[in-house]
């Protein structure tokens, strides 16, 4: 080989680089290890971390520990997907184009829009994309966003505003919800209002009269939504919502200590040259056939560079597609179930610690999969007290929300049972 | 092939869920869902089915060669799918307690000091959820370092390369700076000459991959330090290049300030088709205060995330980062341990093979050692034979080899960008060579064989201009006998059983 | 089906490849003959509204292909009186017929002497020839 590229050493093809930024030593780095020794490494690491087959869990706050089937993972594991990039060689890829074109119906049906995205990075920087969108369509720079929406959204939009020339207005939460006439005050002169259903506190908002609040100022209604919640709530698209967000985590994919997931992004076909990130479309081949490319790829940075929609390239594929197969495998009815099941255990729960002492921490709402409890105690400390007994209560909500800390956010999925729920309640008495 | 709906039977599902004897809750019925999703509905070997279908008709690593330019198609080793999904990293929740995730914070952590000894720089934020938003944290991370030293406003303008890959400017547009873009002199180096004239006190800071899109180091990388520290700007070093240089020359050595890496490139997080990637940013001292929190850190012989930074940009995204990603990385790092380097060797010197092999039948813009990466030009083919880069393309198809990336970087007319990658045999270095010489012939010959290729694959050549038109991004429904939305009523939902 | 290269004598050119047909006091609009084969076929035209004021060198709408997005420059500077629907719902007709059926926006001019600013179709040519 270096014969016939005419040089007598592999180190005779780096003369081009100047001494004065050689790297003189070798790498600082522990010694490889073959695959065995890896593997007992990384064995060893994951084995000092408390997974739910560890403790019992009822951890939520915006990852969930849902059902994922094996089908999901055989279908992630197939090599020509897993392996796969970018489909910009549409004759090569009409496997992800096509799977990307099917995930796109399903999150629109999911949340009655128009077009969908390939994916964003996750649940929060959809958010972000939400803002960019909105100030481009309405020229106004200023978003508001409830305080009942996810602490970790709010902080991402708020890191990317400066950048983005936004003013970021957030309007409180009452009792755990949001009222709609105070949204509608703040929502004047508005680009857009993103809230979220169910929020975070797991309250059922009155998603329709904030949509229609923010609808009276002219500013573009944002829903950021749970894709499991689905089967049971409205669409955000049938009550007024011009874009629909969120992460999809719990659709298809594992915990993973949070990453990688999915953002999902959504809107009615007004905001379709604005969408950021790959939109799969359908065509024709020169045969006459139905084949999917990706399109309208003139919004992106590859084309528009500094006028691009977004500077998003690589996004999260593999994931999304891991949504599409859970929905796939659950069908209408499965989706109705879940969000059926999770609904009545979480209510059974809250019901079960009601009975045991603990005081709601937001009466009289309906919740979804997750309620706030009062622990009557330091929330941190009813946690170190309860996984003594092999369970994680749940979420410290005082870790975000003034005057909280003896509130716990407590998520109850599908994979709970009502023995679970009692050993829960066990392990909040004191 | 069928969409999934298309193969959809009302009433079939994938499987049966778990029910319990508990009340069943009610949604308020201004909130309640009126018409259920029109989602797929098929039993579980129709659903296995249709995907292994799907994956027949694509084409990955696993398949074969992949010389896409920049985007380092290397193997994906399979133990890491493996190790990914041990429960104690799959199935951990964020918010668990600390002690309850030191294996977690601990492989992040070792992860990061290996991303500083590579990069040659001071401390690494792993939140960034891909190379693209890595550039973007780092612009955000510049625009708060001179807002700290009251420079805030003055500092107005980032500078790009001509060659750039288009997040560059994307990105300065989304960090709310003003792009200027500098030249490539015919050696293909930034010219230094030009940049002279840019580079001024309005100058936040450049945004350079090295070497470049070009595949070529950038000879003056030491002087282009000196221009923009004299003036007290700043160096975005773009990781998407680092396959070549692991080792062998550090960007931190190269005078750059922040970097960004993707661990889908150069660390093996397999590309799933569009993604999970990672972009971690790695900085230089002065600009650690400014990093993305939580950070992730090491107390005596315990790890923790830290949120007492009051300088920090914030959050970019949520938690702390694409956690499989980390795993797949770190265990491809400690498989190589300090042998990283024989890794850009070996892509160095593949990459050269090629172009040997290549620069007779194809037109070579600039006439250098390549690094991991070379571009050549259809130019004479489309001069003499009408044929473009996109039929050269087209036609590799029918070699069984994904093709390079066409048409970029934009100074180069017809351009083929081929990035062999280190985990190529020679025997299939020469097959790839042996296909574009034939292709090159083939030109002469043939030229209408090209034109209408490619001839082997599940589509033939694809309308992507009609596609743009009908702007169809989402099955309609309209030809399906159930689900049209012609139906009057809402599709009525067996009640759960035993609710 | 494109149109074959060429260049009428009877407009003013510019040199980011836009034309103008001057009538009294008012201008037809459009993009050259060179300018929409370097594109490729137009699939979407971004115009502006009427009644907006545009400024001579200044972009006043966008053309896309599927490929490139390109800015559409103002020859002159004026009112828009008229967009071009055709063109709006049927880009192609540009590349079909770029100097009649494939013109962009008709303006009323703001400063007629702007006119004589711009190349005739000699020196249009000279600069198709050097790019």
């Amino acid at each position: 080989m270096l014969a016939e590229i005419g040089v007598s050493s592999v180190e005779e093809l780096f003369r081009d680089i100047p001494a004065g930024v050689r790297f003189g030593r070798k790498l600082d780095l522990e010694p490889a290890l073959p695959e065995q020794e890896l593997s007992r490494h990384l064995e060893e690491l994951a084995a000092r971390n408390a997974d739910t087959s560890k403790e019992l869990s009822f951890l939520g706050a915006g990852i969930y520990d849902h059902y994922v089937p094996a089908v999901v993972d055989t279908v992630l594991q197939r090599g020509e997907l897993l392996t796969a990039y970018t489909p910009y060689q549409p004759e090569m890829s009409q496997g992800v184009l096509q799977a990307i074109f099917e995930y796109q119906t399903v999150i629109c049906e999911l949340t009655g829009m128009d077009v969908s995205n390939a994916s964003g990075y996750d649940g929060t920087t959809v958010a972000a994309d939400a803002c960019y969108v909105a100030k481009h369509a309405t020229g106004r720079t200023k978003v508001v966003v409830t305080e009942a929406t996810n602490p970790q959204v709010r902080q991402v939009v708020k890191t990317y505003a400066p950048g983005f020339g936004l003013e970021i207005v957030e309007v409180p939460h009452r009792g755990g919800v949001t009222d709609p006439e105070e949204l509608r005050r703040a929502a004047t002169d508005a680009a857009c209002v993103i809230f979220q259903q169910p929020n975070f506190f797991g309250c059922l908002e009155p998603a329709p009269d904030l949509a229609a609040a923010a609808n009276d100022a002219e500013a573009i209604a944002v829903a950021h939504v749970d894709p499991i919640s689905l089967g049971v709530l409205e669409a955000p698209g049938a009550y007024g919502c011009g874009m629909a967000i969120g992460e999809g985590q719990s659709a298809g994919n594992y915990q993973s200590f949070a990453g990688p997931h999915y953002g999902f992004f959504a809107a009615r076909n007004d905001f379709i040259r604005r969408m950021p990130g790959r939109i799969v479309g359908e065509t024709l081949d020169a045969a006459g056939e139905r084949g999917y490319v990706l399109t309208l790829q003139t919004r992106e940075q590859h084309i528009r560079r500094e006028k691009a929609t977004s500077n998003i390239t690589t996004n999260q594929t593999l994931l999304a597609l891991g949504g599409l197969v859970h929905l796939s495998w659950l069908g209408p009815q499965g989706l109705r179930e879940v969000g059926e099941t999770c609904m009545g255990l979480a209510a059974y729960a809250q019901s079960k610690l009601v009975d045991s002492g603990l005081e709601p921490a937001f009466p009289d709402r309906t919740t979804f999969k997750e309620f706030a409890v009062r622990t009557g105690r330091n929330a941190q400390v009813a946690i170190r007290s309860a996984r003594e007994r092999g369970v994680h209560p749940g979420y410290a909500l005082g870790r975000d929300y003034q005057g909280l800390d003896d509130v716990l956010l407590v998520a109850v999925t599908e994979r709970r049972t009502p023995a679970d729920i009692d050993r829960l309640v066990e392990a909040l008495t004191p | 092939m069928k969409l999934i709906f298309e193969k959809s039977q009302g009433g079939r599902r994938g499987g049966e869920l778990p029910r319990y004897d508990v009340p069943p809750a009610k949604v308020p019925d201004e909130l309640k869902r009126e018409r259920p999703p029109r989602l797929p509905e098929l039993a579980e070997p129709e659903i296995v089915r249709h995907f292994t279908e799907l994956s027949t008709r694509n084409f990955g690593i696993d398949t074969g060669f992949y010389p896409l330019g920049s985007c380092t198609m290397k193997y994906n080793p399979r133990v890491n799918e493996r190790l990914a999904m041990l429960p104690g990293f799959r199935d951990l929740h964020p918010y668990q307690d600390e002690d309850a995730i030191q294996g977690a914070l601990e492989l992040m952590w070792r992860l990061q000091e290996a991303l500083i000894e590579v990069s040659g720089l001071d401390a690494c934020s792993l939140q960034p959820a891909a190379g693209s938003q890595g550039e973007l944290t780092g612009l955000m991370l510049m625009r708060a370092y001179f807002a700290d030293r009251g420079e805030g406003d003055q500092r107005d303008t980032i500078i790009t390369a001509d060659t750039a890959h288009g997040t560059n400017p994307a990105s300065v547009t989304m960090a709310g700076y003003k792009l200027a873009k500098v030249e490539t002199d015919a050696r293909g180096n930034v010219d230094v000459a030009h940049l002279r004239e840019m580079v001024n006190e309005r100058t936040a800071g450049l945004m350079l991959t090295n070497p470049s899109t070009l595949g070529l180091f950038d000879e003056h990388i030491e002087e282009i330090a000196r221009i923009f520290h004299e003036v007290g700007a700043l160096l975005y070093y773009d990781g998407a290049n680092l396959n070549a240089v692991c080792g062998i020359s550090r960007p931190g050595d190269m005078g750059f300030d922040i970097v960004h890496i993707n661990l889908h490139k150069t660390f093996s997080q397999p590309h799933g088709g569009g993604g999970p990637g990672g972009g971690p940013i790695v900085v230089r001292d002065r600009l650690e205060p400014f990093l993305p929190i939580p950070a992730v850190v090491k107390d005596k012989e315990r790890f923790r995330l830290d949120f007492d930074r009051p300088k920090s940009i914030g959050r970019v995204r949520g938690f702390t980062g694409p956690f499989g990603v980390f795993v797949r990385s770190y265990a491809f790092i400690r498989s190589y341990g300090p042998r990283l380097r024989e890794m850009s060797e070996v892509a160095v010197l593949n990459a050269n093979y090629l172009l040997a092999r290549l620069r007779e039948a194809y037109d070579l813009p600039y006439d250098r050692l390549a690094m991991h990466e070379f571009v050549l030009s259809a130019r004479s083919l489309k001069r003499d034979n009408g044929i473009s880069a996109l039929d050269v393309a087209k036609r590799l198809m029918d070699y069984g080899f994904h093709p390079p990336t066409i048409y970029f970087p934009l100074v180069v007319p017809e351009a083929l960008m081929i990035e062999p990658t280190e985990t190529e045999a020679k025997e299939t270095l020469d097959e790839f060579a042996d296909a574009m010489l034939a292709i090159a012939q083939e030109a002469e010959d043939d030229p209408q064989l090209l034109r209408e290729a490619p001839h082997g694959r599940p589509v033939k050549r694809l309308d992507e201009v009609l596609a743009a038109k009908r702007a169809i991004v989402k099955y309609g429904f309209e030809d399906h006998p159930d689900l049209s939305d012609a139906k009057a009523e809402p599709r009525q939902l067996e009640a759960q059983k035993g609710a | 089906m494109a149109a074959s290269e060429s260049y009428p004598d009877d407009l003013k050119y510019h040199a980011e490849h836009d034309w103008a047909r001057i009538d009294g006091g008012e201008a037809m609009l459009g993009i050259t003959w060179f300018a929409q084969d370097a594109l490729g076929e137009l699939v979407h035209y971004e115009p502006p509204n009427e009644g907006d004021t545009i400024a001579k060198d200044s972009a006043y709408g966008e053309v896309e292909s599927v490929k490139a997005v390109s800015d559409v420059i103002a020859p002159l500077s004026g009112e828009v009186l008229e967009v071009n629907a055709k063109v709006v719902d049927e880009p192609e007709t540009v590349n079909d017929d770029p100097y009649g059926e494939g013109w962009l926006v008709r303006i009323r001019l703001s400063d007629a002497a702007e006119v004589d600013s711009l190349l005739n179709v000699d020196a249009y040519k000279q600069v198709v020839a050097e790019a």
